[in-house]
C-alpha cells in the first residue's frame, strides 16, 4: 500500500533524510546485514565505514532499493523505498562500486539515456547536462565512447549518472576505489561541492578518505552497526592517549629501554632508521594518559634530542580496537 | 519504457548485432525463397513464410541473448532497477525492442512476395495479411522465450543455448505427440489434447491455412505476456534473494 501523504520526522527541528530501521539481510546463514538502525539528517555529508565484507555494498544497495532487506524498513524523505518505490527512487542519485555504464554508447547518449529514465524533463535535458558535465569534469569527452576512456574518467560519468535528476540524496560506493592520487583529491572536491545541496552518503573502507569530507561516521562491522558520531566523538577516548611518532638521536637499544621505562609508556617500538645517526620509534600511551611531556623530559635528562614528534592519527583498526575489541586480524 | 525501448534499439544498430541478425536471415530467407518458391515453381506465401519462420527460430535466441542477462553480467542493472522505473518498464521496453527488429526483418520479406505477384494472379492480399499475423505472433513468442531465458542466467551464451533448446523441444514435442504413429501410453494419452491445445506451432498453421480466429490471437498474446510476466518475477525475485 502507498500513503499518499508524506510523513516528516523532526529532530531538534531537522529533518531526516534517510531512516533506516532494524534492517537485516540474511544471504544463506550468514546474516550480511544484522538489525541496522541509523538515520542521515537532509544536507549532511555521512561516511560508511567498514572493512570489505563488512555490508556496506548490502546496505547501500538496500537503501536504494537494489535488493530487498529480510526485515526492517528504509525510509526515504519519509517514503518507504518498497511501498512507495517511485517517489523515493526520484529521490536517490547512486554510483555503485562499479559504475553502471554501458561501453557502447557516448558519454553523451549515455547520459540523456539516464536523462530519459530519471524523468527529466526534454526542454532541461541539455542545460541539466552541461551543469552536470561541468561539474564533474567531463566536458571534452562527452563525444567520445565509454568504452575508450580510461578508469578515472568512467568513475566521473558513474557520478555524472549518479547526479542526474538532481537527487537530493546521492549515495556514492567507495567512489574512490582503484584511483590515483590526483583522481582522488578530485573527487573529494566534487564531493565536497556536491555536500552544499545534496545529502551525501559515502562508504569506504580507508578512515582518512572519509575523515576530512565526511560529518558525520556511521561505522559496520561484521553486519552491526557499531558506532554512529561525529569523527571527534569517536576518537576522542584516545585522543590522549594516541600513538606518537618519535625520531630520536641516539643509540637505538638505549633509547628504546628509556621509552620503556618512561611513567605511562604502555609500548614502544623501534620503526627503524630514517636519517643518520637517528632512530624512528613508534609509542603507545597507557589508555588515556598523554605521554608526551613525560617522554619529552625524559629524554632530555639522558641528552638523547627528539628530532620529530607527531600524533599518529587513529585508523580504522584503532577505532575498531576501541568500539568491538576485535584485533583487527579479518575473521 | 519508452527511454529503454530507444536505448536498445539503438543498441542493436550501434553494434553488429542488429545488422548480423537481419543480414543472416535475408541471406537463408533468400535462399529459401528461391529453392521453395521459384525452383519449386509454387506461388504459394505460406510455404515462403513456414520456411522462414524455421530461420526465425534459430535466429531469434541472437537478438534476444543480451538484453537481460548482459545488464546483470555487468551490474548495469543497477542503473535501472534504482531509477523510478518499475521492472514492467525495463522488460516491457526491452521486449519492445526486439520485437521492431523482428518487424522491420519481416517487412523485408515483403519483397518476395511482390515478386511472387508478379507471377501469379492467385495471391489473396487477405489471407496474406493473416498468414503474416500468425507468423509475427509465433515469431514474437520467441523473443518472449528468449527475454525469459536471457532473465534466467548472467551468460549470453547460456541464454541464447536455452532459447534455442526451448523452442527446439517445443517443435519436437509438437510434432511427436500430434503424430498419430506415436503410441503414447494409454495413461498418458490425455497429454495428446492438451498439448496440442498449448501448442505454439498448431495455432499457427490455422493462421496459414487463412483461419483467422480472435482465440488464436489471443492464446499468442497471452503467451507472449506470461513469458514477459515470469521474466519480471525472475528479476524481482532475485532482489528478495537470501540464497549464499
Amino acid at each position: 500500500m502507498s500513503l499518499p501523504i508524506r510523513r516528516r520526522h523532526g529532530l531538534k527541528g531537522e529533518c531526516l533524510m534517510i531512516e533506516i530501521q532494524h534492517v537485516t539481510k540474511r544471504y544463506g546463514d550468514k546474516l550480511a546485514v544484522n538489525d541496522a538502525t541509523f538515520t542521515i539528517r537532509k544536507g549532511e555529508i555521512m561516511g560508511f565505514l567498514g572493512r570489505n565484507g563488512a555490508g556496506k555494498t548490502t546496505t547501500m544497495n538496500i537503501i536504494t532499493g537494489y535488493i530487498s532487506a529480510s526485515r526492517g524498513t528504509v525510509l526515504l524523505d519519509g517514503y518507504d523505498i518498497l511501498d512507495n518505490p517511485r517517489e523515493a527512487k526520484r529521490r536517490i542519485g547512486y554510483l555503485p562500486e562499479i559504475p553502471p555504464l554501458y561501453p557502447d554508447m557516448t558519454v553523451n547518449e549515455y547520459l540523456r539515456f539516464v536523462c530519459a529514465i530519471k524523468d527529466v524533463k526534454r526542454s532541461r535535458i541539455a542545460a541539466h547536462l552541461n551543469e552536470i558535465t561541468e561539474l564533474t569534469g567531463l566536458g571534452e569527452v562527452r563525444r567520445r565512447l565509454i568504452r575508450n576512456l580510461s578508469k578515472g574518467y568512467r568513475q566521473r560519468v558513474g557520478m555524472a549518472q549518479a547526479l542526474v535528476g538532481n537527487p537530493e540524496v546521492v549515495i556514492l560506493d567507495e567512489p574512490t576505489v582503484g584511483l590515483d592520487p590526483g583522481q582522488i583529491l578530485e573527487v573529494r572536491r566534487m564531493i565536497r561541492q556536491l555536500g552544499e545541496d545534496h545529502t551525501v552518503v559515502l562508504s569506504s573502507h580507508i578512515l582518512p578518505e572519509v575523515a576530512d569530507v565526511c560529518d558525520r561516521l556511521v561505522i559496520i562491522h561484521q553486519g552491526r552497526i557499531v558506532a554512529e558520531d561525529s569523527l571527534e566523538h569517536l576518537t576522542r577516548a584516545g585522543e590522549n592517549g594516541r600513538k606518537l611518532r618519535l625520531r630520536i638521536a641516539g643509540p637505538e637499544a638505549e633509547v628504546l629501554q628509556t621509552l620503556r621505562e618512561t611513567n605511562g609508556v604502555q609500548q614502544a617500538d623501534s620503526l627503524g632508521s630514517r636519517e643518520k645517526d637517528s632512530v624512528d620509534y613508534l609509542l603507545q600511551g597507557e589508555n588515556g594518559k598523554d605521554i608526551r611531556a613525560a617522554v619529552f623530559h625524559r629524554m632530555a635528562e639522558r641528552g638523547y634530542p627528539i628530532l620529530i614528534q607527531r600524533p599518529v592519527d587513529p585508523d580504522l583498526e584503532d577505532i575498531f580496537l576501541q568500539l568491538t575489541g576485535d584485533s583487527g586480524e579479518e575473521a | 519504457m519508452l527511454a529503454i525501448w530507444k536505448k536498445e534499439l539503438q543498441n542493436y544498430y550501434l553494434t553488429p548485432i542488429g545488422y548480423v541478425f537481419m543480414g543472416i536471415f535475408l541471406l537463408v530467407g533468400g535462399v529459401m525463397f528461391y529453392l521453395g518458391n521459384i525452383m519449386g515453381m509454387t506461388p504459394s506465401v505460406a510455404t515462403l513464410l513456414g520456411n522462414l519462420n524455421y530461420i526465425f527460430m534459430l535466429t531469434v535466441p541472437i537478438l534476444t541473448m543480451r538484453l537481460l542477462s548482459e545488464e546483470k553480467r555487468t551490474k548495469t542493472d543497477q542503473l535501472l532497477i534504482t531509477s523510478p522505473r518499475r521492472i514492467w518498464d525495463i522488460v516491457g521496453g526491452k521486449f519492445l525492442a526486439a520485437a521492431m527488429v523482428v518487424l522491420l526483418t519481416t517487412c523485408c520479406t515483403l519483397l518476395y512476395v511482390a515478386l511472387l505477384s508478379r507471377y501469379t494472379n492467385r495471391l489473396y492480399p487477405a489471407a496474406i495479411a493473416c498468414n503474416y499475423l500468425g507468423f509475427l505472433l509465433l515469431s514474437l513468442s520467441y523473443v518472449a522465450i528468449g527475454l525469459l531465458m536471457s532473465a534466467l542466467t548472467e551468460s549470453q551464451v547460456s541464454a541464447a543455448v536455452l532459447t534455442l533448446g526451448v523452442n527446439l523441444l517445443l517443435q519436437i514435442l509438437e510434432s511427436v505427440f500430434s503424430s498419430s504413429s506415436f503410441a503414447l501410453p494409454a495413461a498418458l494419452s490425455f497429454l495428446r489434447p492438451v498439448l496440442s491445445w498449448f501448442s505454439l506451432y498448431s495455432r499457427y498453421n490455422q493462421f496459414a491455412a487463412g483461419r483467422l480466429s480472435f482465440a488464436n490471437i489471443l492464446y499468442y498474446l497471452s503467451f507472449i505476456g506470461l513469458m514477459l510476466f515470469l521474466s519480471v518475477r525472475v528479476i524481482d525475485r532475485r532482489r528478495w534473494s537470501e540464497g549464499g
